[in-house]
């Protein structure tokens, strides 16, 4: 059995990653153009990475399914991206943003990365000002900040309320730049299909291309992995339709671990589901939280106008169970309030699955043009889709699947457990723990790809000089007859039923057994319906077109094919990591007033999933989690 | 609701295409307009029909994956939003609707109603950056930037690069669109050092492209889903004039 070493630098925490960059090899700059580096995805992980890494002279080949880089889904993020730059004095630093992280993780990320990356966020700031990514500034021209979920400090930095997508304009404009160079050869409308290893190695990659369905093969001397999420397994989530969990996951076929997969994010502020027609959950930014007050009735199935109820009828029940936390209680915590009283049949609007959040009390205080000002674009955006009016009435907000906290397994290098397979960004695991805190997505991505890769990819490459490998391989030429088999076997089915079809039926069973709240029965039920829906997937699947064109039900068709083996993995690590955490809620594990009780003794640590082939149950392998610098605690935020 | 769709198909870029009839059928007046779409093709599916072909991803109105041209407008009526922030309620059932592709030389037609829009990747290669190493950004501090600039440079830069001015414009110029990138970058000090050598390349690569001139039909700004204004254009002319006159002169 593999055991895994996360290679974490000795030393004291504030100095390990300092150590560690002197320590890493080096590759000679005129050594750095005979390598050829592969990397999937072009979101802020994968676009500055390739970047980045072309600005030191590596060759890239950057690939994403999408029609532009541009369009990653990192693009969406709207409320703000952290940094411990202390600008307001608030007392914060890069331990205090380091110990907020660990423990809004609940105690189940590495505390070596995650301060690696509370001391990176610094430069990151720096480094978007400088590519001109116009955050909010303050009268006197300098950087303005703003509170965001679960912290008592102002450390997130934003551009209106779409900062994802001008950090990405920035990797992205930094990534046209080395295209324009030559640094970075682009492939857009491509989608990687399979990994290919060469004496177990990563190197290379077979890819579609999407206009003409033409497979093909990429060498490299290392691939990188930054495909992001798998959010979309539930069917409806917050993330864009294509995100998927091909990559990660066929590399976890390939011998890569796949860690935690049970960690998934419920954001609480999203916009109820509507009906069975719906393709995707839109979310409200959990800014949000900083003027709306959470609520639903005292009493069950009461069916009045919200401006019907009076104040003494209400119940604030984050400001009630959390005194000095209130609406900003972490996310965790919040979505699984909100279904708690909806469960009590408190809920409210269609099918009793939302809870209301009042912006009546900010409103007066502060004036309507100051929220305007503050939230104009999400009032408009929930006027327009639910053509309900917010400023009038309050909004109807219910969580939805947002993140992924789980992903590929990493050591500090961001190396995979297969030599020369790199994964950031959203797609590993290492730095969130059992649950993210707001604006961490976007200084994790950044970090990964502009400040941490660029420096232990040659701990790798230094080792692989004058090892040049062909795509003319017979590694390569079997892996492309693998995928070309796997497209012609599901273009020949031709049943009965579109692909949607088992999507949302996997995405169902997913929420209801592996959602907010899971328990060992329910998870057993799924472990036994997934494979059902599985083989029915494969004998009874439409899907229509021709594999030399463009074909998206054959994309999409791909995609569900490894969500649906996917789905028993995440399910079984539910199963067996017998505690609640994070993310993560086994009913059975609670405390007298309902908190999730984490098991210390018994799951402080990493469960990494190893493929055994076909239908045989994968190893759980455990890396301990090694606390030295912070005291384990049970969350409160009372 | 009921509806008599009239769809664009168009099997790849060599092949003509022409209009098919579809009913989209007990649609939800919840739905999103792209919503509408999955439906019907899930029962041009269950007919063993092949789909229609259209671009989304976010489906949040920020990706500018989106596309379509619906009743003769790109992104369909209303004003400042994508396709898949406009939802059926905004029609009346029983409504017939014109559903076609962005229509311009230079993002050809893949298939049905999704267009090629590399164009637009190829101007922001050719100058729509800052050249800035990562690691050699100064404190992030150290450059106050007055707070009317950076709005100002903001609203240039909420621009989401879906295509929709060139959709729009009877010339098919993407000035609204080189416009956005260059206001951004040339309003910020950061942008200074290569705000010249920018704004030439990027208007020379448009042209190269095939984008037609701008003949102030601000049809562009009316349907810009991100309200970037078209007196960025005016900024856009002022630049490149400028930066033409300078280069002139060092020559």
């Amino acid at each position: 059995m593999i055991t895994l070493d996360p290679k974490i630098p000795s030393g004291p925490l504030e100095k390990k990653w300092e150590k560690h960059r002197i320590e890493s090899k080096l590759v000679n700059p005129n050594n750095k153009r005979k390598f050829d580096i592969i990397v999937v995805g072009s979101g802020l992980a994968g676009g500055s990475a390739a970047a980045t890494l072309a600005e030191l002279g590596y060759n890239v080949k950057c690939f994403c399914f999408q029609d532009s880089p541009r369009r990653a889904h990192s693009i969406a993020a709207q409320g703000g991206i952290n940094a411990a730059k202390n600008y307001q004095n608030d007392g914060d630093s890069v331990f205090r943003l380091f110990y907020d992280t660990i423990k809004g993780g609940d105690f189940r990320s590495r505390e070596a990365n995650v301060y690696r990356l509370a001391e990176i966020s610094k430069l990151i700031i720096d480094q978007c000002v400088a590519q001109g990514v116009p955050f909010a500034r303050e009268y006197g021209g300098l950087l303005a900040n703003r509170s965001f979920g679960g912290a008592q400090v102002s450390r997130t930095f934003y551009a209106r309320g779409q900062t994802g997508q001008q950090l990405l304009l920035g990797a992205y404009q930094a990534l046209a730049r080395q295209v324009a160079l030559g640094g970075v050869k682009m492939f857009p409308r491509t989608e990687m299909l399979d990994l290919v290893l060469v004496d177990g190695h990563a190197k290379g990659i077979v890819v579609r291309d999407l206009i003409t369905g033409q497979i093909s093969s990429h060498a490299g001397d290392a691939v990188i992995l930054a495909t992001g999420g798998y959010g979309n397994v539930f069917y409806l989530s917050t993330n864009a339709r294509g995100c998927n969990v091909s990559a990660t996951y066929r590399a976890y076929k390939r011998g890569a671990l796949f860690a935690n997969p049970c960690y998934t994010q419920i954001h609480p502020t999203c916009i109820p589901v509507s009906g069975s027609y719906q393709s995707k959950l839109t979310l409200m930014s959990e800014s949000l939280r900083n003027d709306g007050r959470v609520w639903v009735p005292k009493k069950k199935g009461d069916t009045r106008a919200p401006q019907q109820i009076p104040e003494e009828e209400r119940d604030y029940y984050l400001e009630r169970k959390y005194p000095s936390f209130g609406n900003l209680a972490p996310r965790d915590i919040a979505s699984r309030s909100a279904k708690e009283v909806c469960d009590e049949g408190r809920g409210v609007g269609p099918g009793g699955l939302g809870v209301y959040l009042d912006f009546t009390d900010s409103i007066r205080r502060l004036g309507e043009g100051t929220i305007r000002e503050r939230y104009g674009n999400l009032f408009d955006m929930y006027h327009n889709i639910t053509a309900e009016d917010a400023y009038k009435g309050p909004m109807r907000i219910y969580p939805a699947v947002h993140y992924t906290m789980g992903g590929l397994w990493v050591d500090y290098n961001l190396m995979s457990t297969i030599p020369g397979l790199h994964i950031l960004g959203e797609a590993n695991f290492s730095d969130h723990g059992a649950n993210r805190l707001g604006a961490s997505a976007l200084m994790q991505g950044l970090a990964d790809g502009y400040f941490v890769i660029p420096y232990t990819i040659g701990n790798y490459l230094a080792t692989q000089m004058g090892k040049k490998i062909s795509p003319d391989r017979p590694e390569f030429k079997a892996v492309e007859q693998e995928v070309r088999d796997r497209i012609a076997k599901l273009l020949s089915i031709k049943g009965k039923k579109p692909v949607t079809h088992f999507h949302r039926e996997l995405g169902l069973l997913l929420w209801n057994k592996c959602g907010m709240a899971r328990s060992a029965s329910g998870l057993k039920e799924a472990l036994q319906q997934i494979p059902e829906i599985r083989e029915e997937f494969w004998q009874n699947v439409n899907v229509l077109g021709d594999s030399q064109d463009f074909c998206q039900s054959l994309e999409h068709a791909g995609r569900v094919a490894d969500f649906l083996e996917f789905a028993e993995l995440m399910c079984l690590d539910a199963y067996e990591r017998n505690e609640s955490c994070g993310g993560h809620f086994r009913v059975e594990y609670q405390t007298e007033d309902g908190e999730a009780l984490r098991n210390d003794d018994e799951f402080c640590h990493v469960a990494a999933w190893q493929f055994n082939g076909g239908d045989r149950r994968p190893t759980r392998i455990v890396e301990p989690l090694v606390f030295e610098n912070v005291k384990l605690a049970q969350r409160s935020y009372k | 609701m009921n509806f008599a769709l009239k769809v664009w198909r168009q099997k790849n870029s060599k092949t003509a295409g022409s209009f098919v009839d579809y009913e989209a059928d007990d649609i939800p007046e919840e739905a999103s307009f792209l919503e509408m779409l999955d439906i019907v093709n899930e029962g041009l599916i269950t007919r063993n029909e092949e789909p229609i072909a259209f671009d989304s991803d976010c489906r949040e109105g920020i990706c500018g994956m989106c596309s379509l041209v619906i009743n003769g407008i790109p992104h369909g009526p209303g004003k400042a939003r994508t396709t898949c922030q406009l939802y059926m309620r905004q029609f009346k059932s029983g409504n017939t609707i014109w559903i076609e592709p962005f229509r311009a030389k230079a993002f050809p037609i893949i298939k049905d109603l999704t267009v090629d829009r590399s164009a637009f990747d190829h101007i922001i290669e050719a100058g729509g950056y800052i050249s800035v190493r990562a690691g050699s950004a100064p404190e992030g501090n150290s450059l106050p930037v007055p707070k009317h600039d950076a709005d100002l440079s903001m609203e240039a830069a909420a621009c989401i690069g879906c295509g929709g001015c060139v959709a729009a414009c009877p010339n098919s110029s993407a000035m609204l669109f080189v416009a956005a990138k260059v206001s951004h970058l040339g309003l910020l000090p950061q942008g200074q050092a290569e705000r010249n050598k920018r704004v030439i390349a990027m208007v020379r690569k448009m042209d190269e492209l095939g984008f037609g001139n701008c003949r102030n039909h601000y049809e562009c700004e009316a349907v810009c889903p991100a309200e970037v204004s078209a007196t960025f254009i005016s900024r856009l002319n002022r630049d490149y004039a400028v930066a033409v006159t300078r280069q002139g002169v060092a020559v």
